[in-house]
């Protein structure tokens, strides 16, 4: 069974309805988000993962065109209606398929999948991808052979939604000692991260007035570590990361990079 | 006429815990104004946070200086509370020092309070230089401008005060019994007053005597002001801390609340078999006003969460928007409600407790729009309080209000909220468009 559903790096993904089409239930729904599906660096990090669940041999699908937007920023914004519209149609979907088992990459789909779904009838088990990840290398189903990382100073920035929303703190952490980076924490960081600035819909409009942007203040907190990449798992910290890393020009030196793709340099079968 | 004294503090007693008990009244009538809440999770867990949090103090110690600090004023407030117990019994009765008879164990008690009142006076100088002479940033906001700020340094003179009293009143009484006076058995330990007493080695018995009565009854006074003051104080927290962590979330932070009379209209509209023109039953209630506008909008956690406030402003100090110049500060977001609150709260008792609209709310009025925009819902500020207080919510409810009742979004958000009705995406890209990665390299 599990090598029936095997798929090679590099083989397109699979979708539901395929999957379904041909009587074929995958392991795990990954839940790509709308980042994930059309933000040209975004999508890197998607492919990025797609590369390691390959490579891992998990059986997974997307829903490709029949997903859409869980409805987090509508909500966050205080569009509750549009939220729950979203949240209806998208499990309808869900449901109509059976899946029991969801990965994604965004913590922000990630909160609200896991969070605020169930009391709406949709119950899954919801993993972000660094659990997921985390998980595959206890199991010995991802082989790391670090190196290329070995003394790099990486530096995580926790997302909001992943850490104090969701208290998921050492799966991204793990895996970056994984590849034998060394780990270097922020002065906030964990309980006390701060945010990207882009969190609460914030991502879609101007900031208020201030002295500076957040992301600059982040970034600068990031940059006091002197670090080699800043690490993210959260499409959007990395879009507000690397405009801060771009804002100090620094981008020569260090790059903002999603967990899955520090990942997807090291492991190999 | 022995009597008298004993007549005055029953007097003063009744009338203390009297007034306070009214106002605590008018405290619980005002929480009751906001919406009634379910309580889910198991009771268990909300004990077990109330002593983590509340009692047990395991929040403070984030920020190790402040937090130590004030675990030594609580514990110094609720230790020699136990005194005020036999403070008690001897007004009333006009007995002197009536748990005497305990004998060693008592000199251990007043010893061990001596001490503990000691560090108090120390760590609320502490406190005091970090407000006013090292100027700490967050108590020096622009919402701690006038009262907050007064009501902050009375706090720290009033406990000064008494803690001043209690040892001088040990010292004159220790001075009498050396010097063998009636009614001034041998009692006590007084590692910390003996020194005081040092100083009234000259004075005479009856100076003594009125020195000790003197500080007696106006610690005891003290003690029924500070009583008093706490409903007009961010002070409250000594008391509201208890119930508020109690109520305190016990799902993951990132979980905002699903409102159910949104669901009632979506899974209207999601019904195939619904009449969308059907008029509604003669006896339907108005639809729900979603979101908030006004504290009466709000839930009674919210509120409570608002009178347990004590602006110590680690929300404030913790928030992105905050620390990179923006007008939000949660705590302002806390003191408006309660502000406001108790602006409805003293209407109410002006008109026999009929509301009427008085033309005012908590929106624009107290809290501007600019404010509830510029929150990125990080947490970071439920985070950070020490005592459970969740500010986010209440931002939430008002953008709710905002966006469903007055279409009153940021225009660039009212852009993206039609891109995710139209094509499923904040962006303006096709639904069919969402596979494409799939086939690029």
């Amino acid at each position: 069974m599990e090598q029936e559903h095997k798929q090679t790096k590099g083989a397109k993904v699979a979708t539901m309805a395929e999957m379904a089409a041909q009587g074929k239930q995958p392991e795990v729904l990954f839940w790509v988000g709308c980042a994930g599906s059309f933000d040209d660096r975004a999508k890197k990090i998607t492919k990025a993962f797609v590369h390691l669940l390959q490579k891992a041999g998990i059986s997974f699908a997307v829903l490709g065109t029949e997903e859409s937007c869980t409805g987090d920023p509508a909500k966050r914004a205080g569009n509750e209606f549009l939220f729950q519209m979203q949240a209806a149609v998208n499990i309808q979907v869900l449901n109509g398929y059976g899946i029991q088992k969801i990965v994604t990459t965004c913590p922000h789909c990630f909160n609200t999948l896991k969070n605020e779904y169930p009391q709406l009838g949709g119950n899954y088990e919801v993993l972000h991808h660094t659990q997921l990840l985390r998980d595959l290398i206890r199991d010995g189903r991802l082989q790391v052979e670090g190196g290329s990382f070995r003394g790099k100073r990486v530096t995580f920035h926790d997302p909001c939604y992943l850490g104090r929303a969701n208290g998921v703190y050492e799966a991204p952490r793990e895996i970056i000692r994984k590849i034998d980076a060394e780990l270097v924490e922020m002065k906030n960081c964990k309980e006390r991260g701060l945010c990207c600035g882009a969190g609460g819909a914030q991502m879609f409009k101007e900031p208020e007035k201030g002295d500076k942007d957040v992301n600059i203040e982040r970034t600068e907190q990031a940059l006091e570590t002197q670090p080699d990449i800043i690490a993210a798992g959260c499409p959007f910290c990395n879009t507000m990361m690397t405009d801060g890393v771009k804002n100090k020009e620094k981008e020569a030196r260090i790059k903002v990079m999603d967990i899955a793709e520090l990942l997807d340099g090291v492991a190999d079968l | 006429m022995e009597i008298v004294p004993n007549i005055l503090f029953v007097v003063a007693l009744a009338a203390g815990i009297g007034y306070f008990s009214a106002n605590v009244r008018k405290l619980m009538r005002n929480i009751r104004l906001g919406k009634t809440v379910r309580v889910d999770g198991p009771v268990s867990q909300r004990w077990k946070n109330m002593a983590r949090i509340a009692l047990g103090q395991q929040k403070m110690v984030v920020r190790p200086v402040a937090g130590i600090l004030h675990i030594i004023i609580y514990l110094g407030f609720v230790i020699i509370n136990l005194e005020v117990l036999e403070i008690i019994i001897d007004g009333i009765f006009g007995t002197h020092r009536i748990f005497a008879f305990m004998g060693g164990f008592y000199d251990f008690l007043i010893g061990s309070f001596e001490i503990l009142a000691l560090l108090v006076i120390v760590s609320v100088v502490i406190f005091w230089l970090r407000r006013n002479a090292l100027k700490l940033q967050r108590f020096w906001k622009p919402e701690m401008k006038g009262w907050p700020k007064k009501d902050a340094d009375w706090i720290l003179y009033i406990e000064v005060i008494l803690m001043t009293l209690f040892l001088t009143m040990n010292a004159a009484d220790l001075r009498l019994q050396e010097l063998g006076s009636a009614h001034y058995e041998m009692a006590g330990a007084f590692p910390v007053s003996s020194y005081i007493a040092g100083w009234m080695s000259s004075w005479s018995e009856s100076t003594l005597i009125l020195v000790e009565r003197g500080a007696w009854w106006l610690h005891i006074l003290g003690i029924l002001f500070f009583l008093n003051y706490l409903y007009y104080s961010k002070h409250l927290h000594i008391l509201l801390a208890f119930p508020n962590t109690f109520f305190g979330r016990l799902t993951p932070q990132g979980q905002f609340n699903n409102l159910e009379s949104v669901q009632k209209e979506v899974a209207l509209m999601m019904d195939p078999n619904a009449d969308p023109f059907a008029a509604p039953a003669e006896d339907t209630p108005p639809p729900d006003k979603f979101g908030a506008s006004d504290v009466m909008d709000l839930n009674q956690i919210q509120l409570l969460n608002a009178y347990t406030c004590t602006e110590c402003g680690r929300c404030t100090s913790e928030c992105p928007a905050n620390q990179t110049g923006k007008k939000l500060s949660p705590r302002k977001i806390m003191m408006d409600t309660r502000d406001r609150l108790e602006e409805v709260g003293r209407k109410l008792d002006a008109n026999k407790g009929n509301w009427e609209p008085d033309g005012k709310q908590l929106l624009d009025d107290y809290i501007s729009r600019e404010e509830l925009w510029a929150c990125t819902s990080c947490n970071a500020c439920v985070e950070a309080c020490p005592v459970s207080i969740d500010p986010l919510s209440i931002i939430l409810d008002m953008r709710r209000y905002l966006v469903m009742e007055q279409s009153a979004a940021p225009s660039d958000l009212n852009v993206m909220m039609s891109n995710i009705e139209n094509n499923g995406a904040p962006w303006p890209f096709n639904q069919m468009d969402r596979l494409n990665w799939n086939e690029e390299n």
